[in-house]
């Protein structure tokens, strides 16, 4: 059985490009090194939710038809708009982004990523404030102190800590993940002590959990090798595998990044709590921040999402720009889809502009809040709107969603998801990373080439080459107008 | 007529990892529906509320309200804070308030939790009937 190694997991920002595959039949059976959502992804693309043929709404339903007819309703939708909306392009390649762009412009409507929904605000921040960063490489061989603040990795990006930051085997860094094997060792050992104790002398145990007010950190015993420190509002698996973890109450990070800016110049705080955190607690974090010599902030949307939103990145960008005068550290967002840093990279070579980049007037427009895709549907000024390789209706508040809905709807994906059932027309497409080469960025900005495994089912081909044919449709259209 | 119990809370959106494999699997899958049409909180407010695991409960906002099951949270203790992951059940409750920077406020968002128990959970066609009359 033929294996493919070094495959690139087109699923999340991490872009882990050490996947192996085992292709039976034309078809993939076996999944190594990938996390549980790889697996999924490259197991399951093939299932019973993928849509086969391209399908037009008739008289209230779906119904199958031709790739040329498909093409053919879309370019017309598009072509008759006035103000359509072009909306995606974080799960695909930067090849098809490209002649996305291209057709935004050509009719002129907004343009806008995902990002808009996840870190845009920090793109917004970074433009502001700007960004000590560097890749991956780098923090996994070098940086001793991890830190991440409202962000999840262990749900998000599963195998983000092990490649490349705390579990990682780094050149200059060894993985923490044996002491924390010790770690957790000493803390049932410890734990079960506690409770033969309890059994033994207390008569009623009182497993009442504290309220936040009276804050306990987490268990702490001192370990080897790099230090991992996890900010968030819910205890997550993340913040279980932490050194220090701090639960900052909701919509209290601005006030909690502003108290260890104050620590880390040594200014003193006049309050005994910030964000429900002791400060005792924060000085000691404070401390661990300022003592080591490489250090990392990786941030996720518990800051871009929450009160504040890009002021909250302001904060942290300047945490690390006030860090970096005592010793090393970089910042850097956690990307959500596996090529939405793309989307952004190429947005920004072609218009100028990372994302919500406005067509209507011919030359490319920013305004975020205006020009932004979330806004535009609130303001029900768009008249159709073409998605792709992404679901609004899952993922927009339902307000902007029913006002994408109500107009003709163009839906490019591989999946049944719950925008395509939704659709005027739905054109469905090869997995690109699966069944279609391209480029993907990686979230510390690396492009990394995206392989093709096996062969899409007939008839089906990739975004860049139906985003081409309608492109070329609309230009057809235009000119027989312009003719006539 | 008895007070039905309601309790304050602050919900938060976001990712889980069962809704991350969910959507890999497709969304119309039965994994991707279970992951997202349940609401975490804390154990001590189901005892408040008096809702046990997989009962039914109505979460409301300013912006709407959708009835989901309750899940008692791993994550705990979070007292006053529910969480429900990313996807349409969340989105029916979601602020979409953009502050004019374009992103809508999906985390801490005031709402209000009450038992459901005689209210179904919809399922992904018949909700977005409901919501969009479509499809
Ligand atoms: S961490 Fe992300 S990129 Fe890596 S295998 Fe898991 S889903 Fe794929």
């Amino acid at each position: 059985m033929p294996v493919v190694k070094a495959v690139t997991c087109p699923v999340c920002g991490s872009l882990c490009d050490d996947i192996e595959l085992t292709v039976e039949n034309g078809r993939i059976v076996k999944v190594k090194n990938g996390c549980a959502m790889c697996e999924a992804k490259f197991l399951g693309y093939c299932g019973e939710h993928r849509v086969l043929k391209p399908m037009i709404r008739k008289n209230g339903g779906l119904v199958k038809t031709t790739l040329k007819e498909a093409v053919r309703r879309a370019a017309e939708i598009l072509a008759e708009a006035n103000y359509p909306v072009l909306y995606g392009w974080s799960s695909t390649s930067c090849e098809a982004i490209s002649v996305g762009i291209e057709l935004a412009e050509e009719v002129g409507g907004v343009i806008d990523n995902t990002s808009v929904v996840c870190h845009g605000p920090s793109i917004l921040s970074i433009q502001n404030v700007g960004i000590p960063s560097c890749t991956l490489g780098q923090i996994r061989h070098r940086a001793d102190l991890i830190v991440y603040w409202g962000s999840n990795p262990w749900s998000a990006h599963p195998r983000h800590i092990e490649r490349y930051t705390a579990f990682a085997e780094g050149r200059f860094e060894k993985s923490a993940w044996r002491s924390y094997v010790n770690k957790v060792k000493a803390l049932v050992g410890r734990k079960k002590l506690q409770s033969a104790i309890k059994r033994l002398f207390v008569k009623k145990p009182a497993p009442v959990p504290p309220p936040i007010s009276e804050y306990k950190p987490y268990p702490f015993i001192t370990k080897e090798g790099r230090k991992l420190i996890v900010i968030d509002v819910r205890r997550t698996k993340s913040a279980e595998i932490a050194d220090y973890f701090v639960q900052v109450e909701p919509n209290k990070d601005y006030e909690l990044l502003q108290a260890f800016r104050m620590l880390i110049r040594d200014q003193e705080l006049e309050v005994d709590r910030v964000a429900g955190v002791p400060v005792e607690y924060l000085e000691e974090v404070a401390d661990v921040m300022v003592s080591c010599d490489f250090g990392a902030l990786f941030f996720g949307l518990g800051l871009t999402m929450s009160s504040g939103k890009l002021r909250n990145i302001d904060a942290a960008l300047s945490l690390v720009r006030d860090l970096n005068m005592r010793t090393k550290f970089i910042i850097m967002p956690m990307r959500g889809h596996f090529n939405v840093t793309g989307a952004n990279i190429v947005f920004t070579w072609q218009t100028g502009y990372p994302y919500a980049v406005d067509f209507s007037l011919g030359y490319p427009r920013y305004n975020p809040g205006e020009t932004s895709v979330v806004d535009v549907l609130l303001r029900k000024e768009s008249d159709a709107a073409i998605i792709v390789a992404s679901d609004p209706v899952s993922s927009f508040p339902r307000k902007a969603a029913e006002h994408l809905v109500k107009n003709p709807l163009i839906v490019i994906d591989p999946h049944m998801n719950v925008t395509a059932q939704m659709a005027d027309v739905l054109i469905p497409s090869a997995f690109v990373g699966i069944e279609a080469s391209g480029t993907a960025y990686r979230m510390d900005h690396v492009p990394i080439p995206l392989k093709k495994v096996v062969n899409p089912p007939k008839g089906i081909h990739p975004d860049e080459e139906i985003l081409r044919r309608i492109l070329k449709e609309v230009r057809r259209i235009k000119k027989k107008e312009e003719a006539a | 007529m008895e007070e039905k119990p309601k309790l304050k809370v602050t919900l938060l959106t976001g990712r889980t990892i069962e809704q991350g494999v969910g959507k890999e699997w497709g969304k119309s899958s039965k994994e991707y529906v279970e992951s997202v049409s349940v609401c975490y909180m804390d154990p001590e407010d189901m005892k408040r509320l008096g809702v046990k695991d997989g009962t039914n409960i109505q979460v409301s906002t300013a912006f709407g309200s959708v009835v989901v099951k309750a899940v008692k949270s791993l994550r705990a203790p979070h007292p006053g804070v529910v969480f429900i992951p990313y996807g349409p059940w969340a989105n029916v409750v979601v602020d979409p308030e953009t502050h004019s920077i374009g992103m809508p406020s999906f985390k801490g968002i005031p709402a209000t939790v009450e038992p459901a128990p005689d209210k179904p959970v919809l399922g992904l066609k018949e909700l977005l009937k409901t919501v969009f009359r479509k499809g």
